[in-house]
Formats: structure tokens, sequence, C-alpha cells
């Protein structure tokens, strides 16, 4: 390992090297694996930020330039430490895997011209996940000095940050190697496949979940949580993200939970501040109130399943604002301040 | 700006309308929506099959699928005075493959196609065969709902597409199937086991053993004669298989079928949607328009949310000034209500104003296109009462 600078600082997930972010669709995981990605960079550190599906959602995180088939740095963090960003392309991968591996040179464009590389990457199912996979693989293996071997060389990042697909597909994501490996019963993908199942599920790989405090998000994280366990992948922390503001006091939730807020009391209060307390305001108000308090035990509900996970939980505020490049500075120094990162 | 109000009730109660595809990002309640629209369209007298891909396991049970079993069966409690039913099912791939396989190959062909192991992993475990066979059990079911022309079994079948990496592949499915059955990789992988191929193949000899011999390096021996023989098995059923994908393509560009893009309030939710409207626009698709689900209301809508934080830090420094000469205290608790009733909603209509503006970004750049909001409720939606609802919402009630 590379002179640690962040060894100061104790984080939950000292010794992990890859950060793999799912979560259900519409919970904010693109924006939240930038975030991680962000506090990992600090105190000096190198870090890459890859997404795997496509469809350019860091550079959109951190408003630059849709990124191109090379690592490209989008954001400084503290002390010097940077984020590299990486949309991986599995056409890409695929001929730099046949170049690396097997030195093809010209034999990786005859494959190109027969077609065999448009029906890997596009047509045959599942191939484009083992390239996406193997990509990964690569830069969290690569060395700083490439010719560097052995345990003791420095690796090129000090950690990998995965926007991964969504909790519907990720654990089929992860383990099409193992799939993989059980169709290739030898041969050289055979012990490709091998290698990257083994690195997904070491120590130094933590799957995170991101949810919101709905139902359907947080079944889906306890159902995934379960999967990957069944399938043995190193499960992370669940992110809480979009948590609102409480704003009422449990006193006034109650009360509003049972109808029990005064109308004469709010209609005197408003007419006192010069706002008129027509009947669609004051109903209108006692509803929002009602509806918050039934909203908010849900909320609890959910939170109380979430915590019944036993897992590492941090919680990411609401932006009132949306997300912008400085929404995910934010919710970066927020997973930080949580030990996150 | 006047948008174009997508009318809901008026595109299920038209006959010609016999497929509506739901389509959007992951996350913005697809699954909801086309429940929602086929239980409206069964209790005003159609006869309605959904066709879901992964629902939540709650929306699931409402809808009476417990079993993955591949077949459409009758959900119960649904109002049937109009005469109208309404069928639910969930894709299995697998079995959707193996039944296409079934049905096109010879019986001993089949069962070597679905004894190879390759067949086996792509069948059952790979991501992207979902969204064929997706398409693959739409044209089953209009094929079967069109059997008897005088007593179809359903007129209207309603589809919500697989949670895809992006909401185009589902469309883009049927058209990458038949690029690579005309493929020279086919070809190339099926030469070796057909005698007729070789002299055409003498042409292109040279790439072929470049090809083949990379192949073998790459795949190693075995799996790549796996790959070859699925292929060649396959071979006999190509052209039933690509006059499927063929059709199911016309049938979703024919009059009769539509789409709905469904979104939530959010900027990427609302990127996809556009997306997927140009590109639905591009292939000559048939688009109803666009469903803003989970749109944020506020019930005080005369109370703009500058003038609600206004009036509570008004009542906050009068709570502030009281309490430095005589306090009653009941009389601050009962003001600390009502402060906290007026910053709660500033908050929700800030919501609310956010998500008029997205949805209006959304209109400045698809001015025709019509489009409906429906309301975020309070809970989840997983019975028919909570269907019923969403079915009134999407309706504009």
């Amino acid at each position: 390992m590379a002179p640690d600078a962040g060894s100061a600082r104790d984080t939950d997930w000292d010794g992990v090297r890859l950060h793999i972010v799912t979560g259900k669709g519409g919970t904010g995981k693109t924006t939240v694996a930038a975030a991680l990605a962000l506090a990992l960079a600090g105190e000096g550190r190198k870090v890459l930020l890859a997404e795997v599906e496509g469809r350019q959602g860091i550079s959109q995180s951190f408003d630059v330039p849709p990124l191109a088939l090379t690592e490209t740095r989008i954001a400084h963090a503290a002390h010097a430490g940077e984020v590299f960003g990486l949309a991986v392309d599995p056409k890409a991968a695929l001929l730099e895997y046949l170049q690396m591996y097997y030195k093809l040179g010209r034999a990786g464009g005859v494959l190109e011209k027969f077609g065999a590389i448009d029906f890997a990457t596009t047509i045959a199912p599942g191939v484009r996940d083992v390239l996406l996979t193997g990509k990964v693989y690569e830069a969290v293996r690569r060395r700083r000095d490439h010719r560097a071997k052995g345990p003791g060389a420095a690796p090129a990042y000090d950690a990998v940050v995965v926007d991964a697909p969504p909790t519907g597909r990720v654990v089929r994501f992860l383990n099409v190697n193992h799939e993989v490996a059980d169709l290739a019963r030898v041969g050289p993908i055979r012990s490709q496949a091998n290698s990257i199942t083994a690195m997904l599920k070491s120590p130094q790989t933590a799957v995170h979940l991101v949810t919101l405090l709905e139902e359907m998000p947080v079944q889906e994280t306890v159902d995934t949580i379960a999967e990957l366990r069944s399938v043995g992948m190193p499960i992370g922390g669940v992110i809480i993200n979009q948590v609102r503001e409480e704003i009422l006091t449990p006193d006034v939730l109650e009360a509003a939970s049972r109808n029990a807020i005064s109308r004469a009391d709010v209609a005197a209060d408003l007419t006192r501040v010069h706002l008129r307390a027509t009947d669609a305001v004051l109903d209108g108000l006692l509803t929002e109130a009602r509806d918050h308090a039934e909203r908010v035990t849900l909320e609890r509900e959910q939170a109380e399943v979430i915590e019944g996970l036993g897992r590492p939980t941090y919680r990411l505020p609401s932006l009132s604002e949306g997300v912008d490049a400085n929404g995910i500075r934010e919710m970066a120094e927020t997973l930080m301040a949580q030990g996150m990162a | 700006m006047k948008v174009p109000l997508l009318n809901i009730d008026a595109l299920i109660n038209d006959p010609q309308t016999r497929i509506i595809v739901c389509c959007g990002a992951g996350g913005v309640g697809k699954t909801t929506t086309a429940a929602a629209l086929g239980l409206r369209a069964a209790e005003s007298g159609r006869r309605v099959v959904v066709l879901t891909i992964d629902p939540a396991r709650r929306l699931a049970q409402s809808l009476g699928l417990t079993t993955l079993d591949n077949t459409p069966r009758p959900v119960k409690d649904v109002d049937d005075t109009r005469g109208g039913s309404l069928d639910a099912m969930m894709l299995d791939m697998k079995r959707t493959f193996d039944e296409v396989v079934e049905a096109h190959a010879t019986a001993d062909k089949a069962e070597q196609i679905l004894a190879n192991p390759f067949y086996q992993a792509v069948s059952s475990s790979f991501a992207g065969t979902q969204e064929y066979m997706a398409m693959e059990k739409l044209g089953q079911l209009r094929l079967e709902a069109d059997r008897n022309p005088d007593h179809p079994r359903w007129d209207l079948i309603v589809v919500d597409t697989p949670p895809s990496r992006s909401a185009l592949d589902f469309l883009d499915a049927p058209k990458r199937l038949g690029s690579f059955l005309d493929g020279r990789f086919i070809r190339l992988l099926t030469a070796p086991a057909k005698a007729g191929g070789r002299a055409y193949l003498k042409v292109f000899s040279a790439g072929v053993n470049i090809a083949t011999k990379t192949l073998t390096k790459v795949l190693g021996g075995q799996m790549l004669s796996d790959v070859q023989t699925f292929v060649a098995a396959l071979d006999t059923m190509f052209g039933g298989f690509r006059k499927r994908a063929d059709h199911t393509y016309a049938l979703l560009s024919d009059r009769t079928t539509t789409f709905i893009v469904v979104a939530a309030p959010e900027r990427d939710a609302l990127r996809e949607a556009s997306y997927f409207v140009d590109r639905l626009d591009e292939e000559q698709m048939p688009l109803a328009g666009l469903v803003v689900n989970r749109m944020y209301r506020v019930s005080a809508r005369g109370l703009s949310a500058a003038r609600a934080l206004g009036a509570a830090e008004e009542l906050g420094d009068e709570a502030r000034d009281n309490s430095s000469v005589v306090t009653s205290s009941g009389a601050s608790e009962r003001t600390a209500i009502t402060q906290g009733l007026l910053r709660m909603h500033a908050v929700q209509a800030e919501i609310a104003a956010r998500h008029e503006s997205l949805a209006k970004s959304f209109i400045a750049g698809h001015p025709d296109i019509p489009m409906v909001k429906v309301p975020a409720a309070s809970g989840d939606i997983h019975d028919l009462v909570g269907l019923r609802a969403v079915g009134e919402a999407l309706a504009g009630h």
C-alpha cells in the first residue's frame, strides 16, 4: 500500500478498495456514488469513479463534459485529492482486454470485421456484464508503476467507486463471472472469471445500498442484501438518501395525526400576523399536517426496518435546491462526518 | 403556454387501442401506472391483460400474482359490471425462451438446445434476455388475443417494460436480434457445421481462420464448441425467430399500439423521458403522452412559501417579545403549533414549486406532448383501492 495519508482518521471501510454503489431506481445512487468518491478522495487520495450503464450520469453530476473512453480528472478534493471519472464501455473494454491478455493486434480487427465484437458487446446476453466487471477489476488491480509487481507495489487508485446497476439487476451483474465460470469449464475465460469473482467476494470489496425512507426501496434493500449474502458478496453500508428535516415537534405530529389541532387557535394566530385565515387556507394547513404526520409514521417504520438490518447506516439530507456539483460536495462532507469515508 | 392534457379515459375507451406500452426510467412508478391503467380500463368494460416484468412484491400480491407461472391469471375483486375483465401475469423469461424453442424447433432439436449449457446460461441468468422475452411474450399475448376474432380473449394488452439499463433497450431488442441473425458472425459460427457453407467460405477463409483461431484462444475450445452447437441448433429456427421479432416490431408501430412515457419530477427521470419521447418520434412510434407521477402538491394552495415563512417569523418575534414580559405558556405553545404548520407548508410549497418547474422545463422542450400529472400518495400503493385512486388521478380527476 501507498503511505496512507488518511491513517489519522478511522473510517468504517478502511481496507476496502472497491466500493460498489447500488439502489433502486430513483433513489439517487449515482449522486451518492459521486459523493462517496469525493469523500474518499479527501486527505490527498486518488479515486476512480466508474459508471457502467452508459448513462453519462457522472458528467451530469459533476457538471463536466461527457466522459470519453479514457479516465479523466473530474474533481479535486482536499489535500490534493483527485477524482477521476470513467464511463466503462464494453466494446473498448473487450478490445483492450484482447490486446492485454492475448496480444491480438490484427486479429482483434478481424473479429471486429466479422461482427464478433458487436455480438459480444451488444447481442450475446451477459458478456457485456463480464466485460464491465472485468474493466473494474483491471482498474482496482492496476499499479501506479506498471512494472512494479507483488503486494507491496502502490496501486494506481487508492479506491474505485462503481455506480452499479440498480438493485433489481445488481446481483446478476456482480455474479456474472460466476455464471461464466460455470459455462467455460476450462480455459482462459474461466481463470479470468475466477479472478474477478475472487476480488468481488474479498474483504477489499463492499456493496453499498442507497435507499429512501419509502416502502419499495427499503424492501428492495432488504431483498438485495439477502441475495448478496446468498452468493457471498460482501455487504457494505446502507445510505438513506433525501432525509427530510423534521419540522414539526413530536407533540404537534401526534396532535395532527389525531386531527386534534385547534382550528380556532391557528385562525387567531394567522389573523394576528395579517394572513387571511380563509377556510381553504385553514383546511389546507391541517390536511397538510395530517398527511405529513402519516408520512413521518411510515418513514419511522421504514427506518426501523433498516435498523433491523444491522448494517452501518448513513443519512443524507434532502437538498432543497436539487443536486448539483455543490450539492455533491455537501453530501461528501456529510458522509465523511458520519465516518463512511 | 397551453399544455395538451393526456386524456387517459379517451385512450382506454377507444376500441382502436389494443396495446399500451408503459416505458420510462426505473423507480418512476411504471408498474403501478400499468396496473392502474389496466384496472381502470377493465372496470370501464375492456377485456384487459397486464404484462408486468418485475413488480414489487406487494403490488404483485394485490394483483393475485403469487406464483410465477408465465400465464395470465384473472385478478379478483375487479368490478365487472360493465362487462370487462382483468388478467395479469408476470414474465418468466427462461420459460418464455423455452417455449419459443419448443414452438420453432423439431422435438429432438429442441431437446438438444434446451440441454446446451450455453443456452441454459443465456436463457436463465443473463441480463439482456429479458428485453427479448418481453417482446416475445407481447407478441404471444397478441396472437392469443386474436385467436378468435369474434370473441377475443383480450381486447387490450397493457405492458410494463423491463427495468433496463436504458429505457431504449426494449425498443431495440427486436432490431438487434434481426441484425445479429443477418450478420456475418452467425455465418462464421455456423459455417464449419454446415457443408453447404464451404464454397462461400473460400472467399474469406483467411479471415475466418484468424477469427476462429482467436475465438478458440479466447473462449477455449470447449466453450466455442458449445456456442457453435447452440447456434447451429438455433439455425433451424432462425427464420421463425426472425419473423417473430419483425412482427413484434411492426406491432409496436401499428396504429393500435400506443406508448405512454412515465416519469417522476426528477431531473434524471425527466431526461430519460425526454430521450424516449424523441426516440419514439424518430421511429414514428405512436406516443400518447407523458405521465408525471409523484407530483408534490400542497393543500393550502393560496398561501405562498414566502408568505408562510414571513408569517412564521412574525409569530416567532411575537413570542420572544411576550416572553420578556409575562409568559402564558399555553399561548406560546399554541403559537408554536401554528409556526410549525407555516414552516412545514413553506417547505412543501417549495418542493411543489420545484416539481412544477421541472415539469415546465420538459414542456418547454416538448410543447406538443400531452401530459398528465399524478399527485404523490402519502403511502405506497399495494391494493386495488390504491390502484383505483391512481387510475382516477391518471384520468385527471
